[in-house]
């Protein structure tokens, strides 16, 4: 019989809404990070590092990029005779063909995938978050305190706990309460979104709800839980965690890991990160550039300025050009004497030459002000932009834009251009 | 698949000085990300050849470790698939391979229980880009018992390598190992295509014969007997068996176009994946014309140099024209200037070295203290 002590369930079938047009065509796991990784390299890796080698990915929203870079698992060692990772789309079955409609939902759906394991324990965790954690230690706890699940905790500033799940706990670190989003939180400790449950605590309680519409872990799994008795645990994690969810919180992660001695070190020989490299060949920086404060990814040749950014692998930057704080993916091309200043240009982007992003003062983006503000120029993938447009803050662009889309050759802050398909 | 690949990576030799201590040429470093051996089973993958035995044996270490999966390389198939070989002893044989055609006797076995009707013979010291498939086309249609490939040499001295004529139908007709003095600047490329049962006779009346050579055993005894032909070249090919001509095909990658050549032209060369981060620049570096691998940390001046994976460049370095090998740790102040820096190694804060006249390879073997 087949046999595995903690198996891991990832959820990565989010879009991330509030990624705006970086998640236009891909899932947030998806998502570049760090000049050479994506989001989703960070849980897988952990799993591996903490030696669970039976991970289900379950996928939902825009699955294409996510599956090319999971394929068969090679790059995290997940290529197993028995276990490995498998990807778990929603399926149709003989009866109640439905798509994923919440967390916890979604991994109902996939309890035969669990069953051929027998865990004892299951992981669940979200393909959003940048850290590194080490899940054996969280299980020994759980094992310590005999506890039905146990729920990662980070403690955060109590003015920004009204932003997080928080935990209420007792002196033994069982949690007695929690609320969602307190108005005035009673603690401080933030749920991660990283669960550990005993199996047989797992399956009563899906089982329970499983009719229960767009049944969600926080808002339904837990509670039930709780009102049953449950032995619910906080465990307190100190480590460096990243929620990479807002364009300003991904900015700045990304941002971070230019420091000289970063909070979240990518160089350490311990707990490696892996991700799927398909860009080997060095980077190349030619006698006109000019680079500090940033990290560069592969196959990238830099022929001009690039300050305080994080360029991805395969980029080319030309002559002339200025790069500041900006975050730039794998495959763009950015023309001759362009400024960018402040911005995400994600995979695949060219722009022309004599280009200026991020001029001008701030204003709201008229379409999602939630979503395009911290004064970041966003350009989604396979954007073209044209020669010798003004682009200002907090805009978003995607498709393949033309200069008659740039009135007066300019694009004003706040202002959006999108919905034009690449085809 | 119609051919096998053999790439004769056992080779070593004193012209490449302190860098062969620590590994086979094949096993060297290239290009910031590679190691000399990736050009040619590339090549091999690349032209769809599924069966390749690499023959290994000076100082093997480092090219087995490189050679641990051959997943790099797409070569893990159940049909065919990489096959490293060093000399074992057996019942009939306690023999190092004292020469390449010897190394091939050895592995006799291999060859004989394959079912490929054609060799290509490859050396693991060769930088280039080939579609095998293209010479063994011209193989064919010249109705050749062996095809030699080869090109025009670029450095004045042809005494390192195998001096070739043709005739107007490019039959071979003078053939000269490492000669004194040259009459023709076509040399050859080290790659053969041979039918595999015309390889398994020729390599076994060597044998007999106590012969161990493929060039001189082989190719020179042979070449009035059989026909052997030359298939010229004209892409960039670079054997980097030597200190200068290795100094010179590394520095040849700053060159926009030979990049383009080997990276942005599909095929491309694969590698084993490092698992290192992005390189990084600190605050106060310069980097000019150079190459930089990944997990680098920047935060000297470099120009002209080609900085391999995994280097630590420290404060106020200065790096001029130099090549530093894999995962080197330079303190600050260090002055590198005309050298090739040994991997795995740790220069000391302050160090000062100078290629005077040629290339200076620095090793020094000190312990790291830094975190």
């Amino acid at each position: 019989m087949i046999k595995k002590e903690m198996i891991a369930m990832l959820l990565a079938g989010g879009q991330g809404s509030r990624l705006g047009v970086l998640t236009q065509k891909v899932a947030k796991p998806a998502v570049a990070f760090g000049g050479k990784y994506r989001i989703i390299d960070f849980p897988l890796s952990n799993c591996i590092n903490s030696g669970i080698d039976t991970v289900g990915v379950l996928t939902q929203y825009q699955p294409l990029r996510l599956n090319t870079h999971i394929g068969i698992g090679i790059p995290w060692d997940l290529d197993k005779n028995v276990g490995g990772v498998t990807v778990l789309p929603p399926y149709e079955k003989s009866a109640n063909s439905e798509w994923y409609t919440g967390t916890a939902n979604a991994i109902y759906q996939n309890m035969a995938y669990m069953e051929t394991y027998n865990p004892d324990y299951v992981l669940i965790l979200s393909g959003d978050h940048i850290y590194k954690m080490d899940y054996e230690v969280m299980l020994d706890y759980h094992k310590a305190n005999k506890a039905d699940v146990t729920i990662a905790c980070m403690p955060v500033p109590i003015e920004e706990a009204s932003r997080f799940g928080v935990m209420i706990t007792d002196e033994n670190g069982r949690i007695n309460e929690f609320e969602e989003k307190p108005e005035h939180p009673r603690s401080n400790l933030a749920s991660m979104g990283i669960y550990i449950f005993s199996w047989k605590a797992l399956k009563e309680s899906l089982n329970a709800l499983k009719d229960q519409k767009n049944c969600d872990f926080g808002k339904h799994i837990l509670p039930y839980c709780r009102d049953n008795g449950k032995r619910l645990f906080a465990y307190e994690f100190n480590g460096y965690w990243k929620d990479v969810g807002t364009l300003g919180s991904y900015w700045e992660a990304n941002m971070e890991l230019i420091d000289i001695i970063p909070e979240f070190n990518l160089y350490e020989e311990f707990w490696k990160i892996y991700t799927k490299g398909d860009v080997i060949r060095p980077q190349y920086i030619s006698a006109d550039a000019s680079i500090d404060r940033s990290i560069i990814g592969e196959g990238s040749e830099i022929y001009g300025e690039v300050h305080n950014s994080v360029i991805g692998a395969d980029v080319r930057i030309e002559k002339g050009t200025v790069i500041r704080d900006s975050i730039v993916m794998r495959h763009s091309r950015i023309g001759e004497n362009t400024h960018v200043d402040k911005a995400i240009i994600a995979e695949n982007v060219a722009i022309g030459k004599d280009v200026v992003i991020g001029v001008g003062e701030e204003a709201p983006n008229v379409a999602k002000p939630q979503v395009y503000a911290f004064g970041i120029a966003t350009i989604g993938e396979n954007t073209v932009v044209p020669s010798g447009v003004k682009i200002g803050r907090n805009t978003a662009i995607s498709g393949v834009t033309t200069l008659a889309d740039y009135p007066n050759g300019e694009l004003p802050s706040g202002g959006v251009i999108a919905e034009k398909d690449g085809e | 698949m119609r051919a096998l690949g053999i790439i004769l990576a056992g080779g070593n030799n004193n012209k490449m000085r302190e860098l062969s201590n620590k590994r086979a040429i094949a096993a060297m470093p290239i290009a910031g990300s590679y190691r000399s051996i990736d050009f040619s089973l590339s090549n091999m993958a690349n032209s769809h050849i599924q069966k390749v035995a690499v023959l290994t044996q000076y100082n093997a270490r480092s090219l087995n470790e490189h050679l641990s999966s051959s997943k790099w390389w797409d070569f893990g198939r159940k049909q065919g698939g990489m096959y490293v070989f060093t000399p074992t002893v057996t019942a009939d044989n306690s023999w190092w391979y004292r020469g390449t055609a010897d190394a091939i006797y050895q592995n006799l076995s291999w060859l004989k229980s394959s079912h490929e009707p054609y060799v290509v013979i490859a050396s693991g010291d060769g930088i280039y880009k080939l579609d095998y498939n293209k010479v063994l086309e011209y193989h064919i249609a010249k109705r050749a018992d062996v095809t030699v490939v080869c090109t025009e040499c670029k450095e004045e001295d042809t005494s390192r390598f195998g001096v070739l004529k043709m005739n107007e139908e490019s039959r071979i007709e003078e053939f000269d190992e490492k000669p004194m003095v040259s009459q023709s600047n076509l040399i050859s490329t080290g790659i053969y295509v041979i039918r595999r049962r015309q390889l398994i006779e020729m390599v076994e009346r060597c044998a007999q014969e106590d012969r161990h050579d493929l060039v001189k055993d082989i190719l020179i005894r042979y070449k009035n007997l059989k026909r052997i032909y030359g298939y010229k070249i004209n892409t960039y090919w670079n054997n980097i068996s030597t200190v200068d001509s290795y100094y010179r095909t590394n520095m040849d990658f700053l060159k926009p176009e030979v990049r383009d050549y080997f990276f942005g032209q599909y095929p491309g060369i694969n590698s084993k994946i490092d698992d290192l981060p992005p390189a990084k620049y600190n605050p106060g570096c310069s980097v000019k014309n150079s190459l930089i691998a990944s997990g680098c940390i920047i935060n000297g001046k470099i120009e002209n140099s080609v900085i391999f994976k995994d280097v630590y460049v420290g404060n106020n370095c200065y790096i001029k024209n130099s090549i530093v090998l894999n995962n080197v740790y330079l303190g600050d102040n260090t002055h590198i200037e005309n050298c090739i820096v040994e991997s795995r190694d740790t220069i000391r804060a302050n160090s000062y070295h100078c290629g005077e006249d040629g290339i200076k390879i620095v090793v020094e073997k000190n312990e790291r203290y830094a975190i």
